[in-house]
Order: C-alpha cells, then structure tokens, then sequence
C-alpha cells in the first residue's frame, strides 16, 4: 500500500516537529527517515500511524485520506524502540494479541490463531520461546517477537521508530541483515525512522533526510551519499572535513592558494565573504611536493595506522585540522612522519562549496 | 521513557472516548465531595453555628487555650525526638551496610501497623500505677499515665516512623559522593554533616517534619488511652473536642476542630510544597572547597 | 556475597548513628511492645480465651471485619477511578483535589468523628436526605463503614497515582496499533499491570480501617453487640480497668495486623518480581 504525505505540519508548543512536509512511498518500499533528534523524523513516522494527529495537511494511504481514520483502523503496524512488549503475557500472549482482540464475529478460531502465531515465531526463529515472558527475552529477541507481533495482523504498512536503537552493536548488525532479508522476502511498505546514516545507507531503498522538521534530500543511498543537495546532507552522512575560507573577488581562497572551482559542486556565492568547503578525508590525497594540480599544504600532526586505512591527522596552512584516509601502500610509500610538512590535494572533485 | 509528565499534549492512541472521561470526572467529584468537601465543610460551618462571638468565645476559654498549650507543647517534644532519630536512622542506613537493614527497617515500621488504642495501651500496661515500673516512678513523685508525660510517651510512640520514613530513601537517592569528598578534602564529620548531608536532605527533613508535627498534634486514640481526660489538664486539643462534644457543647467542639482543620489543610499544603522540591536529583556540584573551608 | 560488617571507610558516625538509632528503637517501640507480650503470658488459657471469644468479642470481630472491608471494596473502586482521573485527565480544580485527596492522613480522628456524625445524623447535612429514604447511618454498622471508607480514602489512590504515572503510553499505543478498542487495551494492558498496586492499597486501607478508634467512636453509638468495633471494645476494657481481657483482645489485633503487613510485602516483592521490565 503506497503511503502519501502532503502538506504535513506539527507543533508542540512553540516547537515545529515538522513542518510542511509532502512525501510520496511507494508500495513494497523500505525508506529510511534519517536525521537527529529533533529533526522530526519520529514525530512523522507517528503521524503516518495515527499516533499524533498533523496540525495540518494529509495522510492518504493508497489515494485514500486516512486522517479521520483511527489508530485501531489503519492497519499499521508499528514497532518501538523499547520493544513495548505486554509484560505479563508471555511471548505467544503477546503474539496472538492483536488476533485476540478482533471483534466476535471477524476472529479467527482459537487454533487458527494458534497456527498463525507459530508461524510467525517460526518465521522470526523465535518459536521455542513462546512460553516465556519478556523479561526473560534478549534486546535482540524482544524486538523480533515485537515484529512477529505486529505482523500477526498482516499490516498493509510497517513502521518502526529505531529499532534497534536499544540494543547492542553486533546485535543491531545482525538484526539490520535479518530484517533487509524479511523486507525481501515479504515486500511489505516499511518506513523506519534512523539517526545512525550507517543503518539507513545499508537497509533502505530511499533514504529522506531531515532536518529542523524539513526535508534536505530524498534519494537512494548512493544519491544521497555521492550526489548530497547541501551542506547539511554531505556533513550528515559519512565523514567531511571543513575547510574555512574566504571568498575575494569572486575567487574562493583557502590560506593563500586560490581554490580552483572548475570541478567543485558550489552553490551561488557573494563577490566576498567566508566560504565553507567540504571535503570526504578518503578523497584528499598526500604528496610531496606540488605538482602542478590544485594542492594545500599542510603538516603532519599524527598517524593512526590501525585499521583497513591509515588515518592521518593534519594542520592544514590556514589552520583547519584536517583528517585524510590513505591506503596501506600509499602510506609506505610517503614515509610519513609527525611534523613533516606535505600537501594536500583533492582527488577528483567532490569539493563542495558552501558560502556563508 | 517511563514517568513522562502526563501534561503531554493528548495523544490519540491512548485518549479515552470523551463521554467516559466525563463519566468518570463526575463521579471521581461526587465521591471527594461526598468524603472530603462536605466534611470540611461541614466543620467550619457547625463551627459558626452560635456566631463568631460564641466562636472566639469557645477557643479563647481557658481548657480550650490549656489543650492548646498541652498540643503544642507535645508536638515540640516528640517532633524533634523523631526528627533526630530520622536522621541518624537514615544515615545509618543509606550510608553503611550492616546485617540485620531490612529486619532494623521492619521493627522502624511497627507503629504504623499498631492501632492507636493498643499503642495508648502499651504505655498503661508498662508504666501504669499498678506496674513495677509506674509503681517505682510513683512513689518518687512521677506520675505518667494520666498525667502529661503519658501523652508526650504515647505521641512519639504513634509518630515514631514518620520522619524516618521520608528521610531513608532521600538519603539513600542523592548517593555519598559529595560527603566522601567533603571528608577526602579534609571536613570533620560534622562540618561534612551541616555544610553537606543536611543541604541535601533538607527538603526532605521538612517534609517528615510536617507529617510528624500533623500527626503529633492531631493524635487522638493513643493519647485518649493515656491521658484520663482531665479537664484543663491532660487534654490535648483532638481529645477536647471530644468532651465538648460528649458535653453537648457542638459549637465549641466544632469551633476547636475547625482549628486543627486549619491546621491540616497547611500541613496538606506544605505537603504539596515540599513534595515538589523532594526530588531525589543529583544536586548541581556546588565548589566544596568553599563549603568546606569557608 | 559477605555477610561481613562492611563499612563504608571514608564517612564517619556510623557506630554514634547506629547506636543511637538501635537505643531509641528499643525504648521506645521494643519495650513498650514486648510489654503486651509479657502481659499475655501472665494470663491464663482460660482468662485469654474467655475475652477472646466471649459473644461480644466476635460480635464486634464481625464488625470490625465487615466494615473494613466495605470500605477498603469501596475505596479500591472509587480510588481507582480517582486516581485514574487525576492522573489521565485536565480538568478545574484538579490541583486542589490532588492536595485534598490527603486529608483523612492529616486531619486529627476526633475532627473527623464528629464531623461526619454531625453530617449522617437523622437532621444532619446528607443525613436528612437519607432519613425519608429509610437509610439511617448514624449510630449504625452503616456509619462505622462510612467512617472506615473515609480513613482509608487516601492508601489506594496514593498507591495506584505513582504507578498509572509511570506506566508508559507506548504500551497502551501499542495496543491501539494492534487493533484493540480502549476498553480491550484497558482490561487487558493496563489493569493488569496496576493490580498490585490496588491490592496493596486495599490491604492497607484494610489495616488502618481495622485498628481505627477516633473517626469510629462517634458515629457507632458504641453499642455493643451491635456497633462496637474491635479497638472501641479494647476501650472499654481499659476503662473497666479489666486489663487482661484488653489485652488478649489487643494480641490477636497485633497479629493480625503483622499477617496483613507481611502479605503486603510479599505481594509488593512478587509483583516486582514479575513484573521486571
């Protein structure tokens, strides 16, 4: 069932959650609502469910308003970050609880119910546990039985508000590849609400960057990733460096080289003023001596060369700390050491030009 | 997560349907009003019932202004005994661990489970005239039961627990660091105890001495057992209203009752005061050195 | 684990706060309550049982129990719904109900006694309007039941308002997604996880309204055999100066009221127990 936001806006107070927000999710997509707290993203997924109520615009759920709909009637399904397991009902309570409370005539029998409910902790691996109680349950499998849960009604929509926001590293790993897997196999419309750019960059079709209640960019990881549409999206999702410049005649400058823009992504920017440049630390390279190409300089501060890459740490020659990524070979070959003095260049382009 | 402030603004998932909500306001207001309004009320009215005049008249009389003195006098003795033992019980307690804590906070909660005319009893029973202990007192001239220090005896019996009560767990909640500090930074044990402890615990100091002080003043069955009514003598305000009343004298014991009504609704009062400030937070670290050496 | 003496070695007092605590426990709570026990062995099997079960003796048990009960019923049905609606709702006037809520703690047993005879007698306030109707409460088992409701007024409500606080909405949120109507979230979330609070508020409206004299007194007329409850009878023995027979009485109060409390603390451990997130 598509999902369709339009004009969606949402205040506490004097604080806007959302603000004029239109979205479109098509059946069978899993989108990622990626941002911080604050940003709204929770505040949406909520509204799509029913559990908050927009000051202004609509839900339609498959070209239909849903917005006079009620919670109970809109079939979402919805999974908390803290599980909300009933905890005095044991795991297959828990389960068969939204079979149970179907009106009188439309329930299904107590051994279809029963059926239905194995089933489901069959398919979340969790059917030897339908006896116990959640308290007796790992953060891993109280989330599976809380999906199992939800799915137990056949939802037209899934949504889940950080998931696995509570539980342990190695666990959420294993649970965002579980449930990639679950989306694939059951195709069902999913919305999941992230603040960690790895988790929605991994699981999800779209991912819809918010910020402050807006939207910055939808796109499909590699779009938003390689392609952001602002400062904000390129600084948000994977690691950038901040270079501070200042912009004379129209030309940018960084220290006293003169930025070649030719191969930057720059937004329009004034004759003078400061600028903000953006670049990923594995898209700097180190070299000796300036070649001809645009080149920074800068001195070596440390190295940490644990891990797939080097990291190096620098002091670039207008005072900006820097952080480049070399590979292993690169980095024997350079030689570097603390205090030497190198120069940076970009490789390619992916400069990105925020003046301020 | 838990213990969100229920100002929230409504949620839809978990909104009653309007007509219950009315509903059960509705009945929630008659039954209060039923238990709660009418009866205080009710107090203040039957009180001017013969005119302000009898009213003044009533609470200016001398047993009723020597049942005053006796109340206040019993609450300035028991209040203060109970509030110290909170203190040192709570220290005790919240700071060192010891064999024998849950059976110690066991026996603290006694007197809150005995009814208050077996707790009058057992003062009668043990320093009664005809006891080897009241019989010993008796015949150095001590009277007890029946005499004033029965009273005084019986009250910080019945309000024993309740500072303590209030005290343990603030102790407990806002944790020794900053005492250990104080002591680490070279404080006496008494300057860590006024400078720090009784800082932090203060709030809850005054909320168990608010409860004790109602109580202690307000006590009626235990000191009924003790005190042998004499008029002018060993009354306390809540047994005089029951003389008044016994004498048929309504107004006046209503007059005296709609005093200790008053005192009641302050101490309901500075209940909802204080209980706002008890709250268990870690305190902002004010520079110890200063609280230490100043 | 050790069962050491461990003390904390930095902060001092602990041999001036435990002493002082252990020797003001012992003067004034252990020895004024073993003196009841010490009494007790003095009387005869015969003595004990003959004030224990005379016919007024359990009369007055009857009472006693019976309208402890009524209240303690009635309090857990409309404490709940209070505690519900000042926990749930807005609406005038709440703050003020909060506060008030507490009066039957802070408000002296004679004050109340008095009062609410003055109100349920035959011309009283609400009294009038019940005279017509047949309905006499004062100087009734009635009265005694409504003097007892209105001591334990605050325990359930006070016990039910922290947990209905704490209870997370997500819960009940969760429900709703699920398809549950309110009242089906109500019976089958919600409820369940308050039930231990209102046993405990019952059990311990239950004990006060037990061992109550002051709000009592008054308005039961102190018949015996008819409406003299447990402590007034423990009362009258004293004034009778028939020593042994009040306390006999007195003993099996005492250890009823320690069963109750150690139910209490049972229940609370068990729920706690079960109930662990």
């Amino acid at each position: 069932m598509s999902i369709e936001l339009r004009n969606i806006s949402k205040k506490f107070g004097d604080f806007v959650a959302v603000d004029k927000i239109n979205l479109h999710i098509e059946t069978g997509e899993l989108v990622a609502l990626l941002g911080l707290s604050g940003s709204g993203k929770t505040t949406l997924l909520r509204i799509i469910a029913g559990l908050e109520t927009p000051d202004t615009g609509e839900v339609l759920f498959h070209g239909e308003d849903a917005s006079g709909v009620a919670v109970r009637e809109r079939k979402v399904g919805f999974v908390f970050q803290h599980y909300a397991l009933f905890r005095h009902m044991t795991v297959f309570e828990n389960v068969a609880f939204g079979l149970r409370v179907i009106t009188r005539r439309a329930r299904p029998a107590e051994a279809e119910i029963a059926r239905r409910v194995h089933e489901l902790l069959k398919l979340v691996q969790l059917d030897f546990l339908a006896d116990r109680y959640p308290s007796q349950l790992s953060g891993g499998q109280r989330q599976r039985v809380a999906l199992a849960r939800t799915l137990a009604v056949e939802p037209k929509v899934l949504l889940l508000d950080e998931p696995f926001g509570a539980l342990d590293a190695k666990v959420r790993q294993e649970l965002r590849r579980w449930l990639r897997r679950l989306h694939d196999e059951i195709k069902i419309t999913s919305v999941f609400v992230t603040h960690d750019q790895e988790e929605a960059l991994e699981l999800a079709n779209r991912i819809v960057v918010m910020n402050q209640g807006h939207i910055e960019q939808i796109g499909s990881a590699e779009e938003v990733y390689h392609h952001p549409a602002n400062a904000f999206v390129y600084n948000f999702l994977g690691n950038v460096n901040l270079f501070h410049g200042r912009i004379e005649n129209g030309r940018v400058f960084l220290g006293d080289t003169a930025v070649e823009l030719e191969n930057t992504h720059a937004h329009a920017h004034p004759e003078t003023g400061k600028a903000i440049l953006y670049v990923r630390p594995h898209l700097l390279e180190i070299v000796m001596k300036p070649n001809g190409k645009q080149t920074f300089p800068a001195t070596v501060k440390s190295i940490n060369p644990a891990g797939p890459q080097v990291k190096v740490e620098l002091v670039a020659e207008w005072g900006d700390m820097v952080q480049v990524e070399i590979d292993h070979e690169r980095y024997q070959a350079l030689h570097l050491e603390p205090g030497a003095n190198v120069f940076l260049r970009p490789k390619e382009q992916k400069l990105f030009v925020y003046s301020i | 997560m838990a213990g969100q402030p229920q100002r929230e603004p409504k949620r839809p998932g978990t909104a009653d349907p309007p007509m219950v909500r009315i509903a059960l306001i509705a009945i929630a207001l008659v039954f209060l009003a039923l238990f709660l309004f009418i009866p205080v009320i009710a107090v203040f009215a039957e009180a001017l019932q013969k005119g302000i005049g009898a009213y003044f008249a009533a609470i200016a009389d001398p047993e009723a202004r020597a049942a005053i003195r006796l109340t206040l006098m019993t609450a300035a003795i028991a209040v203060p005994l109970n509030v110290t033992f909170g203190i040192a019980a709570s220290w005790a307690i919240a700071r060192f661990d010891f064999p024998g804590k849950q059976t110690l906070l066991t026996l603290i909660d006694i007197p809150f489970s005995v009814s208050p005319v077996i707790s009058g009893m057992l003062f009668v029973l043990l320093l009664g005239a005809r006891t080897p202990l009241g019989g010993f007192l008796a015949d150095h001239g001590i009277r007890v039961i029946f005499a004033e220090p029965g009273i005084v005896l019986a009250t910080i019996f019945v309000t024993f627990p309740l500072a303590a009560r209030e005290l343990i767990p603030i102790m407990q909640a806002v944790g020794s660091e900053e005492e250990e500090a104080a002591i680490v930074l070279g404080a006496g044990g008494w300057q860590m105890f006024f400078r720090v402890t009784l800082p932090n615990v203060k709030w809850g100091l005054l909320y168990g001495l608010v409860l004790c002080n109602a109580r202690a003043m307000g006590e009626f069955g235990a000191v009924s057992v003790v005190s042998g009514h004499i008029r002018g003598h060993t009354n306390t305000m809540p047994l005089y209203v029951e003389i008044l009343y016994n004498d048929y004298q309504f107004a006046a014991a209503f007059a005296v009752s709609s005093l200790l009504t008053m005192l009641a609704i302050a101490t309901l009062i500075a209940k909802r005061f204080l209980g706002r400030r008890v709250v268990p937070a870690k305190q902002e670290q004010d520079d110890l050195a200063i609280k230490v050496a100043a | 684990m050790a069962t050491k003496t461990k003390r904390n070695n930095v902060l001092p007092g602990f041999g001036l706060t435990l002493g002082f605590t252990l020797a003001y426990l012992g003067i004034v709570v252990l020895i004024p309550i073993s003196t009841i026990f010490f009494k007790t062995f003095t009387l005869t099997w015969p003595q004990f049982w003959a004030a224990v079960a005379s016919p007024r003796t359990i009369a007055a048990y009857r009472l006693s129990f019976g309208a402890s009960i009524a209240g303690a019923l009635v309090n857990s049905v409309f404490g709940f719904i209070v505690a519900w609606t000042l926990v749930r709702y807005e609406f005038p006037g709440k703050s003020l109900i909060d506060v008030m809520v507490d009066l039957p703690f802070a408000l002296p047993t004679s004050v109340a006694g008095i009062t609410l005879t003055a109100i349920y007698a035959g011309n009283g306030w609400i009294g009038r309007y019940l005279a017509p109707l047949g309905i006499k409460v004062a100087y009734t088992p009635l009265g005694v039941a409504v003097a007892l409701t209105f001591v334990g007024l605050p325990f359930v409500v006070r016990t039910i308002q922290p947990v209905l606080e704490d209870l997370d909405q997500e819960y009940e949120e969760a429900a709703a997604t699920l398809g549950a109507s309110r009242l089906q979230t109500f019976i089958l979330v919600i409820a369940p996880a308050l039930i231990p609070a209102l046993l405990t508020g019952f059990a311990l409206a239950f004990a006060r309204a037990l061992g109550e004299y002051g709000s009592v007194v008054f308005i039961s007329g102190n018949m015996p055999m008819h409406t003299e409850v447990v402590p007034l009878l423990i009362m009258s023995k004293l004034e009778q100066f028939d020593y042994a027979g009040a306390t006999a009485i007195a003993v099996v109060m005492l250890s009823v009221s320690f069963v109750i409390l150690f139910g209490v603390n049972v229940l609370q451990r068990w729920s706690s127990r079960r109930l662990a997130a």
